[in-house]
């Protein structure tokens, strides 16, 4: 009954996610290599004490970083389904139960509603511990629901990309999810909501090129990777060495693709203004 | 004629039947019924072969150096043809090229990636991988067709959109993601065609469409068997199994209805009848033109919107059904 097992395995797990951040006593950072405890950390919104360097940090955090306290999951009863029975090295169905896992969540993507300063909102936010937060058919499932959901009740949408690009183990439906979030947000459009797009680190791929890049507001954490190509094959493609701070989201500013740069601090101060100006309620 | 690793039998028939031809322009010897048997032998050796492909030999068939390309299909389809060029914004982009055709008396846009036909043109066009400058041509011709109700068909074949310094200095997620918005509403028809390779973003960049086909004898994939195979295989050397594992020709498209439909090819592929080939294609687009210039624009764009909103394979999880398999 593997099949029922891993369905039972992410609704209990769901109920438990673990954080995508540090655990224990000690973080060293990844880019200074200082040591700092994880209480200052927390305090500091998940950044470097030391030098400000944005922890990747998981769907969760953002929701306590964002929402006045509760918020209400949607949508958690998607799962993905192995429809090209993919198997590489490992089967895909392997790679999503490990996924679940470790993970305790359901998909790369996690959509809430809640308020935030007591304003709507609804945020889609995506985890890149879930397959490196490639985009398969549950990820655009939702955010076309989050989309639906959004003109229903009238409210904005704000989705935090954080992704590999798509989900290779789901081919052409992975690509068709570029198709299908941007034809869902031209309908949002529309429908005369705001958009905001918010990129971490990273965010690449088919990602980038859909709903990432499609905000009313894109903006970004600081230096986080935001691109079409990986770094990787870019290098191989031209052989050359790439600039110091490409695809960062300084680079992004500078070449006109981001509205403007946030700290992780003021992030909820951020969204609350953006929610004003476009005051709704 | 350039024959690929799967059709070397029938190389060593064409040989036979050159020699057979010498012969009988030579000497007096009348060869007329061998030829016609080794002729019928080559035939029955073809369809063999072709009723039977892999997802890697249809992956090379795509590729194959003597397939015809955007501008071939315009020059067989469209009575005349101006090309336009440039984004208005910063350049000319050689590997998507579009203008204004007739297609026999009805003015439409086409837009298509171009590959070179030869060793500089293949520089030129850059392989067929556009910059951000192509995406943004492709959609400057598309609103321009939408003012004056033209309808647009664009012709995929890329192996990707280019992975550049330069390109992402200008934005090619940019661009593709813009395409893709734009096109979900653009108010007049629009037809895509996987003509060769569709491989991921820079192939879905013009390939938003009301109807979505694919010659018989192409792919459609978020990304290349090569690719596929040195990020999940850790090598280069999987890309058969890469190939069958992505699931990406037009009969699997056909079969998880991802696209709308496809275009039988003559027997041999594309580039064994190319005139053929040009004159189905038309066929097809001016009857699905046709059709959808039966319905509003805004029909159109619901239902265009709607055949991708239902794209996507997922479970249904419920609470109820977890606890009854609990206590089992
Ligand atoms: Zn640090």
């Amino acid at each position: 009954m593997g099949w029922f097992k891993r369905l039972k395995d992410g609704i209990q797990t769901a109920t438990r996610h673990k954080k995508d951040t540090p655990e224990g006593l000690w973080y060293k950072c990844e880019r200074c290599k200082e040591t700092s405890t994880v209480k200052e950390l927390k305090d500091n919104f998940f950044k470097c004490p030391k030098c400000n360097y944005h922890v990747r940090i998981g769907s969760h955090d953002y929701f306590d970083l964002l929402f006045d306290g509760n918020y209400e999951e949607l949508f958690q009863d998607l799962r993905a389904k192995d429809i090209l029975g993919f198997e590489d090295m490992k089967p895909y169905t392997e790679r999503l139960q490990s996924a679940y896992d470790k993970t305790g969540l359901t998909d790369a993507i996690t959509v809430a509603k809640g308020k935030v300063n007591r304003k709507s909102l609804v945020i889609s936010a995506m985890d890149f511990k879930f397959i490196g937060g490639s985009m398969g058919s549950v990820v655009g499932e939702r955010i076309s629901l989050a989309v639906d959901h959004c003109i229903a009740t009238q409210a904005p949408l704000l989705i935090i990309s954080k992704s590999g690009g798509a989900r290779m183990m789901e081919s052409a439906f992975s690509l068709m999810q570029m198709a299908k979030t941007a034809a869902k947000l031209s309908q949002l459009a529309k429908a005369k909501l705001p958009y905001f797009s918010l990129m971490t680190d990273p965010t690449t791929g088919g990602v980038t090129a859909s709903f990432a890049m499609l905000g009313d507001i894109n903006f970004a954490e600081p230096e986080a990777l935001i691109g079409f190509a990986g770094p990787r094959v870019i290098r191989e493609t031209i052989k050359q060495d790439l600039p110091e701070g490409f695809q960062r989201s300084e680079f992004l500013l500078e070449h006109g693709f981001l509205d403007f740069i946030v700290d992780r601090k003021e992030l909820k101060e951020t969204i609350s203004y953006l929610l004003l100006c476009y005051d709704l309620q | 004629m350039v024959f690929l690793e799967f059709e070397k039998p029938l190389e060593t028939l064409y040989e036979q039947l050159e020699k057979l031809q010498q012969v009988g322009e030579e000497g007096d010897i009348d060869v007329a019924d061998m030829v016609r048997t080794l002729e019928n032998k080559i035939r029955t050796k073809r369809k063999e072969i072709y009723s039977n492909l892999t997802g890697w030999q249809k992956v090379q068939l795509s590729r194959h150096p003597e397939r015809p390309y955007t501008f071939y299909y315009i020059r067989q389809m469209c009575s005349k043809f101006v090309e336009l060029h440039g984004d208005r914004c910063f350049k000319d982009d050689k590997a998507i090229v579009g203008g204004l055709g007739r297609l026999d008396g009805q003015t439409v846009v086409i837009i298509g990636q171009q590959k070179g036909v030869n060793t500089k043109m293949r520089q030129y066009r850059n392989f067929g991988m556009a910059n951000p400058e192509g995406y943004r041509k492709a959609l400057r011709l598309m609103k321009l067709a939408e003012r004056f109700d033209f309808p647009v068909v664009t012709l995929i074949d890329t192996p990707g959109a280019f992975p550049g310094i330069e390109a992402e200095e200008r934005g090619q997620a940019e661009a593709i993601a813009r395409n893709l918005f734009e096109m979900a509403q653009l108010r007049v028809p629009i037809v895509s065609v996987v003509i060769g390779e569709g491989a991921s973003g820079g192939a879905i960049g013009i390939g938003l469409g009301d109807r979505v086909f694919m010659l018989e004898n192409t792919w459609y994939s978020v990304i290349s068997p090569e690719s596929c195979s040195s990020i999940l295989w850790r090598s280069w050397d999987y890309k058969e199994q890469a190939a069958e594992a992505l699931k990406l020709t037009a009969d699997h498209m056909m079969d998880f209805g991802l696209i709308d439909g496809i275009i039988k090819e003559p027997l041999g592929g594309a580039h064994a009848a190319p005139e053929e080939m040009a004159k189905l294609l038309k066929r097809h687009l001016k009857k699905t033109i046709g059709e959808l210039q039966e319905l509003t624009p805004e029909a159109r764009i619901e239902a265009r919107i709607a055949k991708y909103a239902q794209m996507g394979e997922y479970e249904r999880v419920s609470p109820e059904a977890t606890v009854e398999n609990d206590n089992s």
